[in-house]
């Protein structure tokens, strides 16, 4: 009841928006190159659905993310793996690994574009350069902190080698694994979306090759558009991907978060 | 409560410290954590092993548990000396080190899921089993964040036991607890090990409870680690703790503890 009154609550505030956004329009006070009619964003939205340009577009960003994305968290986990267990791998890759966490991922699009050209390895390039580190962070920090009881535990109980690693070590690390690939995932994100407005290339328009384009073409109700879907994409992934996995923590380590 | 069907032998080990020796390398110099020790187990047998903080107990109980190594001397299991941790030697902790991203359950079946003579259908039922032996058969889909201190060493008790080792070493398992929940699982502790007969070595800071649980209390004494008295205790089982004979027997070994402590006081 409580839930269903706070749902009622949060569509009548986006009513509200709609039709306060409309009522600006019409009032003529910026000029409609600037500020789209709401109909109008979502008439672009329509047709883009309906050529499948939309869909091509979102298609594509989502493999490319899904590529960088991927590969970024397993070079990621391996290299906070080795940066936790090993002392020289933790005084040289582990600075590097901060270091480079500190940096803007988009910071890597001139020399991406120069190493790789205009071609995908230069969109995923960035991707996993905005991945990467975080989830290293993350990973060595999830090992470091594994309680080693568990692992005394573990070995009475007759667990060794791969068995004390895959059923014992990586589980310890869960809370922080997930919280690794949820702040990777949206440095990735960004990342992609930045490499996406930057370099144009022919081999798939992403959602960021639209806004750029919209921008070039005067375009505002794409513009508009396109931030609304990549909102939106942003809030389903989290709430399939990530928070079924966070209520799992929650529910067997008992955090609330 | 019975015996656990499927897993009814009551095999349990001899256990034979031989002049076992731990030193510890440190920064400023090693130290010297056992001396020398010799004990002999029988079968059956529950051994408590007190002293002050520091006296090495639990690190005599790491090396037969097989997670360390000691310096010199060995341990014998039914006459094969212990090269590392085994199944057949489960160890309790003062910590539950339960996992929490397993339910109880799927804590109470690790370590039978190492057990490959095993068929599925004997790891459940021995893992029902053994949660009906604790009495926290209600809680298999639990998480171990839902239970409370004493329902998560019955929890780690059930695990342990449920493989069916021979030896069951346990390290200061009741420490943490209220004084209410400590003495309802000496009652447990008792009436299981009556029903299984395991060979058991417990560690403790706290006479009386040695004297509750043990056949044998063995007083260790510090700098360096060493046994420096023996007690047998011969009180009929189920003791309870607040029993006269426990008493006077638990006053004699705190005067020989007291007296440790103020030879170590007057000579540093």
């Amino acid at each position: 009841m409580k839930g269903l009154r706070r749902r009622l609550v949060t569509c009548l505030f986006f009513v509200l928006v709609f039709f306060v956004w409309e009522a600006m329009f019409r009032a003529r006070i910026w000029s409609r190159v600037l500020v789209p009619s709401p109909v109008d964003v979502f008439v672009y939205l329509y047709h883009a659905a309906r050529e499948g340009t939309l869909f091509v577009a979102t298609w594509v960003t989502f493999k490319r993310l899904l590529i960088g994305y991927g590969s970024g968290l397993l070079t990621g986990a391996l290299l906070g793996f080795l940066n936790a267990r090993f002392r020289i791998a933790d005084a040289t890759l582990g600075v590097i690994t901060l270091g480079f966490q500190t940096l803007p991922s988009v910071c890597w699009v001139p020399l991406s574009l120069l190493w790789f050209g205009q071609t995908e390895a230069a969109m995923q390039f960035v991707v996993i350069m905005g991945t990467v580190w975080s989830m290293a962070i993350a990973v060595a920090d999830g090992v470091r902190n594994i309680p080693p009881i568990y692992g005394r535990a573990a070995r009475t109980m007759g667990a060794t080698g791969f068995n004390l690693w895959f059923c014992v070590m990586l589980p310890a690390t869960l809370p922080f694994l997930v919280s690794g690939m949820k702040q990777s995932w949206a440095f990735a994100w960004r990342s992609l979306m930045a490499a996406e407005i930057y370099v144009t290339i022919l081999t798939g328009f992403g959602l960021g090759h639209l806004l750029h384009y919209g921008r070039e073409l005067h375009a505002m109700d794409q513009v508009l558009g396109i931030i609304l879907v990549i909102i939106v994409l942003g809030l389903v992934i989290t709430r399939l991907v990530f928070t079924p996995m966070e209520q799992f923590l929650a529910r067997r380590w008992g955090t609330v978060k | 409560m019975t015996v656990p069907a499927g897993n009814s032998d009551q095999s349990a080990a001899k256990l034979s410290v031989q002049h076992v020796g731990k030193t510890f390398r440190a920064n400023h110099g090693d130290v010297e954590a056992l001396h020398d020790i010799s004990l002999e187990i029988r079968d059956h047998e529950f051994i408590c092993l007190v002293g002050p903080s520091g006296c090495g107990k639990s690190t005599l109980l790491n090396i037969i548990a097989g997670l360390e190594k000691p310096t010199s001397g060995q341990v014998q299991e039914d006459g094969t000396a212990i090269a590392g941790p085994g199944p057949d030697r489960m160890m309790m902790f003062q910590e539950h080190a339960l996992f929490p991203w397993l339910t109880v359950h799927g804590n109470v079946m690790f370590g039978l899921n190492r057990r490959s003579q095993l068929t599925r259908k004997d790891r459940l039922a021995i893992a029902r089993d053994h949660l009906d032996l604790v009495g926290l058969s209600q809680f298999a889909g639990a998480g171990i964040h839902q239970l409370s201190g004493g329902m998560k060493q019955r929890v780690a008790l059930a695990r342990a036991l449920a493989p069916n080792p021979r030896v069951m070493l346990m390290d200061e398992p009741f420490a943490s607890l209220d004084a209410m929940t400590r003495e309802q699982l000496y009652g447990d502790l008792q009436r299981i090990w009556t029903e299984r007969r395991k060979t058991i070595v417990f560690v403790t800071h706290n006479v009386r409870e040695a004297v509750c649980l043990g056949d044998r209390v063995f007083v260790f004494d510090i700098n360096p680690g060493r046994i420096t008295a023996e007690f047998r205790i011969d009180l009929p089982r189920p003791r309870n703790m607040n029993d006269v004979g426990l008493a006077r027997h638990a006053a004699e070994i705190t005067q020989v503890l007291k007296t440790m402590a103020e030879a170590a006081g007057g000579n540093p």
